[in-house]
């Protein structure tokens, strides 16, 4: 059976990167007869003259064509005797870096375009940079218009010896440099006369032949949960895509991040029994024993894979809106999603140069070093090892959009995390003292001045003989650090005030969840809708009957 | 050491992503149309969740004018595998008698996209499977494998949402939904080959056996039943034919062929002069007419 190869073609339009791929397709007798009329009809409406314009083939969409340039990835599929082919064609210009990092995420292989008559430019290496930070081991640089330069050995060794000093501080494992005439077909298919120095094999053999199946059954099994299958109660299996390594009936594996031991009973590859699973392939993994493990958690045998809540990272902004550090998103690593928040923008990254920059707001297309913290703490490992959960999407919790893309460069030392210290002086104890339930009583809104009510409900309960603590978030701090100091309030068994500047239900749904079930939500925008005095009395009576119904005893409060 | 076929990747793929779907979409449905992509895209929803049955509903658009063939296959099918299996008609459509021979374009829309997008609806379906491949269409190689739609159905090529590695993004704001293609990234040739693989079963008319035909500018047109309005001149005859895409049955061109068994449908089709969609009428018209429609919010 054959192999599939992912690529992508990297260079813009006058490069001839869509003539390239083209051509390949035309000359290799890949195309069906009748996208072969279609083609050689629409080359005639072009402005070619009627002589056939490869690139038609792969141009799509109707802007495009308008424009006349490619602005999304467009796929093509091809097979031939030795190998089957998925080719991603993404566009060429800076302000269309996403789409190329859409099709560089997907692919094994880059094949990078360069104008013989213009030698590697800016653009070149900005490509080669987005193909390494999307994980990429395996170049091509296709040199091409050799034609325009009279099949200049010179030139070409110039422009191979450049780029090879460019890649120089990227991980890449092969690089391969081919002389190249997309419109004339020198070395697309079969080796050209024009270049009788050049050793190596023409484009389309080289992908067929190129290794880039990297060994990953010799790494440590390692498979993040997507789901927990259970039919009825005699079947609990844990289902997902082995990411790394090899796992067989009988081994024992660690589940994260509850690190308990169980051995392998029974292994499906999708609906068939097997003794051994590899990396790739989609199972079913049955243990002897009953484990705490639910989506987004991970099986393993490697105990070198690590937790933790706060990370130092490499990102490629890719929305319209700015990034500004504090604000919230929900951050999805392998099979886990979470909210979390932007808490540093250390630097950025000149896209073309790899030069840092200082900033502190960053736009649609920047590259960026970021620390970032979670709401909980995660399963991860650098992107270098292991893709799967070293890469991660920021997705804008107001919009959804997929905001940002960013791979893991290691954890950060959470210095921001406390608890209080577990003695025989219990939240209970110091709560019985104070003769309260604490609870956080937590304060949304966006038009509203939820800052007042707090303060007014505050003024009351004070008054009635309550012990309480108002907060109030400054500006960018963040909402897990707010709701943890809400929390720890709670445990000294005082009753928490927070003031915050969002209703966004997602926020709200990550403070709930940090501070636990003594929790109460006054929406200030509902509540402007009467006088602050009304308002806040109706707060101080849910807060109240709380608290009645737990010490009956207890101070009441007269309205 | 274990390279995995293309084919195995491929399988990989589409069931990594079913089981995404399952794990974070609130109310998913997969789109069943008979032909012979939603028989492989049903096969590897049975294989995704094994031994669990498919944890969502399978649902067929019917325009009233599929071939009968394909009928007794769907519900012979949604029986012996035990899958829910909704059927949706556009109502109002047939109440107006809206056919394929005298409302064109117009039945397209009423019958298929107009009743696709009542039957998501009426169910809140906030996710719908579809076995949309990249290789079918100029416009669907450029398309998300999770496609989002805004309120009204429909796709802005302009503005997709970047897809990172295997990190699909599933939200979605109240109204808006998304179209999930995981054949995506297989060919007609992989669905084949597939085919044979796994001994998938698959609609009859894919095979080559003597049906009653008329020929209509250029095309194969069977005559399933006796709506079949024919024009002054055409005349049924018998012909052995088969089908490489299955649809309603007036805009249906059939193939003439003596392929029969599936490794004879396979040769004819692999070694195919021609790319699947011919035979489909809608496509013939201008280039670019699927982009449109999907803009509108053909699936």
């Amino acid at each position: 059976m054959k192999s599939l190869l992912k690529f992508i073609t990297c260079g813009s339009v006058d490069d001839g990167k869509s003539t390239l791929i083209g051509h390949m397709l035309y000359d290799a007798k890949l195309l069906f007869a009748d996208q072969e009329r279609a083609l050689e009809l629409d080359s005639k409406l072009g402005s070619r003259g009627g002589k056939i314009d490869y690139s038609l083939l792969l141009d799509g969409l109707l802007a495009e064509r308008e424009q006349g340039i490619t602005i999304d990835v467009a796929y093509r599929y091809f097979t031939t005797s030795h190998r089957s082919f998925i080719v991603a064609d993404t566009p060429g210009h800076e302000e269309y870096t996403r789409n190329m990092a859409v099709g560089a995420s997907f692919a094994d292989l880059a094949v990078i375009l360069v104008d013989a008559t213009k030698g590697v430019i800016t653009q070149t290496k900005r490509h080669a940079r987005i193909c390494a930070l999307m994980g990429i081991k395996h170049l091509v640089l296709a040199v091409n218009k050799m034609d325009l330069v009279d099949f200049d050995r010179k030139k070409f060794e110039a422009i191979k010896e450049e780029f090879f000093q460019t890649t120089a501080e990227f991980q890449i494992q092969s690089i391969q440099v081919i002389p190249v005439s997309a419109t004339e077909g020198d070395n697309i298919t079969t080796k050209s006369p024009n270049t009788p120095w050049y050793e190596g094999l023409a484009l389309l053999p080289y992908l067929e032949n190129v290794d880039v199946h990297t060994s990953n059954d010799s790494k440590a099994f390692m498979m993040p949960v997507q789901r927990v299958c259970r039919p009825d109660h005699t079947f609990r299996g844990f289902q997902g895509q082995i990411e790394a390594g090899k796992i067989s009936v009988g081994d024992e594996l660690t589940t994260l991040p509850s690190r308990e031991k169980a051995k392998v009973k029974r292994i499906l590859v999708t609906d068939q029994d097997r003794d051994t699973a590899y990396a790739g392939q989609p199972v079913t993994i049955q243990l002897d024993r009953e484990v705490d493990v639910s989506r987004g958690n991970v099986l393993t045998t490697d105990n070198e894979i690590q937790e933790a809540d706060s990370f130092a990272s490499t990102i490629l902004w890719m929305d319209d809106s700015v990034l500004t550090p504090g604000k919230h998103y929900w951050v999805k690593v392998g099979t886990k999603t979470l909210p979390g928040t932007v808490t540093a923008i250390t630097h950025k990254i000149d896209i073309n140069t790899g030069n840092t920059v200082p900033a502190d707001r960053i736009v649609k297309n920047e590259l960026a070093k970021c620390e970032f913290s979670l709401s909980d703490s995660i399963v991860f490992d650098s992107f270098e090892e292991n893709k799967s959960i070293g890469g991660f999407i920021l997705i804008d919790r107001v919009t959804n959009m997929t905001s940002a893309c960013g791979v893991i460069d290691h954890a950060l030392q959470s210095s921001n995390r406390f608890a209080a210290l577990d003695t025989e002086i219990t939240r209970e104890v110091r709560a019985q003292q104070k003769g309260q339930t604490p609870l956080t009583v937590w304060f949304s809104g966006s038009q509203s001045d939820q800052s007042a009510l707090a303060k007014e409900v505050e003024k009351r309960l004070v008054s009635s003989g309550y012990h309480t603590m108002l907060l109030e978030n400054s500006q960018g701090e963040s909402l897990r650090r707010v709701a943890e100091i809400a929390k720890v309030l709670n445990d000294a068994g005082l009753i928490a005030l927070v003031s915050y500047d969002s209703s966004n239900a997602s926020d709200l749904e990550a403070a709930r969840e940090i501070i636990g079930k003594e929790y109460i939500e006054v929406n200030a925008d509902d509540a402007s809708r009467s006088s602050l005095e009304e308002a806040a009395n109706a707060v101080v009576k849910r807060v109240v009957k709380d608290v009645i119904a737990q010490y009956p005893n207890s101070v009441s409060y007269d309205i | 050491m274990q390279e995995l076929t293309h084919l195995d990747q491929l399988e990989a793929e589409a069931i990594y992503i079913i089981r995404e779907v399952a794990a974070e979409c609130e109310n998913p449905v997969m789109l069943y149309s008979i032909g012979k992509d939603s028989s492989v895209m049903l096969h590897l929803a049975l294989k995704a969740f094994y031994p669990e049955k498919p944890p969502f509903p399978f649902m067929h658009i019917d325009t009233t004018w599929k071939f009968k063939e394909m009928i007794e296959f769907r519900d012979r099918k949604a029986k012996e595998f035990g899958i829910e299996m909704i059927v949706h008609s556009n109502e109002e459509g047939i109440r107006q008698g809206i056919n394929p021979f005298d409302h064109g374009s117009a039945y397209t829309d009423i019958m298929k996209t107009q009743a696709l997008k009542q039957g998501l609806d009426k169910y809140g379906f906030t996710v719908a499977f579809g076995g949309g491949r990249r290789d079918e269409e100029k416009s669907r190689a450029k398309e998300r494998i999770f496609s989002f739609r805004n309120k009204n159905h429909a796709w802005d090529p302009k503005n997709q949402r970047p897809e990172m590695w295997k990190l699909f993004n599933t939200r979605i704001n109240k109204g808006e939904s998304i179209r999930v293609f995981p054949l995506s990234n297989w060919t007609e040739k992989d669905i084949w080959q597939y085919i044979r693989r796994e001994n998938i079963d698959i609609v009859p008319l894919y095979s080559a056996a003597v049906r009653p035909i008329v020929n209509r500018d250029g095309h194969i047109i069977m005559v399933d039943d006796e709506r079949m309005k024919l024009e002054p001149g055409e005349k049924i005859e018998m012909k052995k034919i088969r089908f490489r895409t299955l649809g309603c049955y007036p805009l249906t061109g059939g193939v003439e062929s003596d392929a029969v068994t599936l490794d004879e449908i396979i040769e004819e089709t692999l070694g195919a002069v021609s790319s699947e969609r011919t035979s489909r009428v809608i496509d013939q018209e201008a280039a670019g007419s699927m982009e449109r429609r999907k803009r509108e919010g053909y699936f």
